[in-house]
């Protein structure tokens, strides 16, 4: 607001705004709320968008083999070390050649801050985010995941990696439990 | 329209007379039934309050309030004032202990204080004297001690800071209120609680028709004014959380905050109470002049209308409340004294001169 008004000016100018506020909330008062109401709604209406990071996993191919070369790319990526590769040399008995063999894959999620930068380094796309997003435990020790040694398979909550619910804003999510 | 006076009545005979009790026991025993039931309806009405401003709040800001103890969250409050009881209670090192150990009882003793001048029905006012209307303003003001000596006993400076201006701002905003007050006095010409409501009972007779022009202007001035008096917010400088963390009351732990957190409760109702009183009409009912409406309108007990119209009040300063950011310092100072206050001089002017040429309906 300009403060060039007179006293008087002043006065109608800050009715008008302040009847513009309480209008606004007026209306807030009486439109749908957005809240969701969480454990009541996680089988029937909570949705979680696909690409929501909510953990890393590995990608598994049919036979559920990994297409990890331990190249340690996404662990020099990764700005708060949360990814720590170990991996030796093996040499193949038929062609001879040397190579890099994954022992562990160590990723803790306590660490992680879901910047996926690690994902954008991987060459070999080996590494994904899964929406799968409830990870409170009472330890922090039970965070630091073997994602080489895990098959993941789905999430804790029913279709959760299709997104859950379809996405509605605007219901009140409790009576429909 | 039923008269609580009444039961007062024939309990004091049943005392006095059946039971044959001096007078001094059956005032003693009255006024300690009187007492208990003021604290126990103080108490009542507080839960409810607390727990209609979560709610009230939460749909203000599209979310939903508590939902997880009881049904719709209805037990919330219960639990909160059992984590409140079971707080540690301690002291602050070389405070001022004997102000800081007063200072919450004097901002509940204003705050029970003035809610005892509710008028609850046709014959059920707790005060009820011929200076009704002063004494309340006195005594709501002992709530600016408490609040300042919570402040100044605390040992702490920044609850020093806000308590000088939570006390600054009632101090400033008690003088609208007074003025306001006065309006309806002159509209009335009674200065007593019960002699104010009577006065409003009859068609059209609610002193914001009655006094129309300058009664609204008073009535509105008065619900800016109540707020600031109870520290709410926009006017909530007092407890400025994002500032001083939480302001005069911060070194105030379990139920000595727990005081100062029911006194703003109270005083919200008290407020609203006294606009309803004194400019709707209290238990008064809304009568038209038409014989048929106004019977049924009458049968509706006095304590519904009251409740009724405070409530009503009680969910429009929330609605203000949870409107408007808080006011700076010097802006609040200058709404009082270069807004407020020659309005509400001016509007004194103009209901004078209502009722000097009969203006008044
Ligand atoms: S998302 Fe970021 S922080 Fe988390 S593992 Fe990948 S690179 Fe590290
Ligand atoms: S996940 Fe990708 S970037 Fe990381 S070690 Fe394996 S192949 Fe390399």
């Amino acid at each position: 607001m300009e403060n060039n008004k007179s006293y008087f000016g002043e006065i109608g100018a800050a009715i008008k705004t302040l009847a513009t506020g309480m209008k606004v909330t007026l209306i807030e008062y009486f439109t749908p709320k957005v809240t969701e109401q969480y454990p009541e709604n996680r089988k029937t209406t909570l949705h979680v968008a696909q690409r929501h990071r909510g953990r890393l996993v590995f990608k598994r191919n049919e036979d559920e083999s990994h297409n990890c070369v331990a190249c340690t790319m996404c662990e020099k990526a990764c700005p708060n070390d949360t990814i720590k590769i170990t991996a030796h040399m093996e040499e193949d008995p038929e062609t001879g050649r040397k190579k890099k063999k994954l022992d562990d894959y160590q990723y803790d999620l306590g660490d992680c801050m879901f910047c996926q930068l690690c994902v954008n380094a991987c060459n070999f796309d080996a590494i994904e985010f899964t929406n799968d997003f409830e990870n409170s435990v009472f330890d922090r020790n039970k965070l630091v995941c073997h994602l080489d040694k895990e098959v993941y398979k789905g999430g804790s909550l029913p279709n959760i990696l299709d997104g859950g619910a379809p996405l509605t804003i605007g219901k009140f999510n409790t009576k429909t439990k | 329209m039923f008269d609580f006076s009444i039961v007062t009545k024939w309990f004091d005979a049943l005392l006095s007379q059946t039971l044959g009790l001096p007078s001094f026991w059956t005032i003693l025993i009255e006024c300690v039934l009187i007492g208990l039931l003021v604290l126990t309806a103080y108490a009542l009405i507080c839960i409810v309050l607390i727990f209609m401003e979560r709610k009230v709040c939460a749909y203000f800001q599209c979310r939903v309030g508590p939902m997880r103890v009881g049904p719709w969250g209805i037990f919330q409050v219960f639990a909160d004032v059992l984590k409140m009881l079971i707080k540690e209670i301690f002291t602050v090192d070389k405070s001022d202990k004997l102000l800081y150990a007063i200072a919450p009882f004097l901002v509940m003793i204003a705050s029970v204080g003035t809610f005892s001048f509710l008028p609850w029905n046709k014959g059920m006012h707790i005060l009820d004297f011929n200076v009704g209307i002063f004494l309340v303003t006195a005594i709501s003001s002992i709530g600016v001690l408490g609040v300042f000596l919570a402040g100044w006993g605390s040992n702490n400076k920044y609850s020093v800071v806000s308590a000088m201006r939570a006390a600054v701002q009632m101090i400033s905003y008690e003088v609208s209120l007074g003025l306001c007050l006065i309006c309806a006095v002159i509209l009335t010409g009674t200065m007593q609680m019960s002699g104010i409501i009577e006065a409003q009972t009859g068609p059209w007779k609610w002193l914001i028709i009655q006094g129309h022009i300058p009664a609204i202007i008073a009535f509105i001035v008065f619900l800016i004014a109540g707020n600031a008096e109870a520290n709410r917010g926009p006017f909530d400088l007092g407890e400025a959380e994002s500032e001083l963390t939480a302001g005069y009351h911060t070194e105030y732990s379990g139920m000595g905050f727990g005081y100062y957190y029911l006194a703003e409760y109270l005083n919200l109702f008290v407020i609203s109470g006294l606009a309803s009183a004194v400019f709707l009409g209290g238990w008064a009912p809304l009568n038209v002049g038409i014989t048929g409406f106004d019977n049924l309108m009458n049968m509706i007990p006095g304590f519904v209308w009251f409740f009724g119209k405070t409530f009503m009040l009680v969910w429009i300063l929330m609605w203000v409340r949870w409107t408007f950011p808080r006011l700076r310092i010097d802006n609040l100072l200058k709404l009082e004294w270069k807004y407020l206050m020659p309005l509400m001089l001016f509007v004194l002017v103009l209901t004078t001169c209502c009722v000097a040429f009969g203006l008044t309906f």
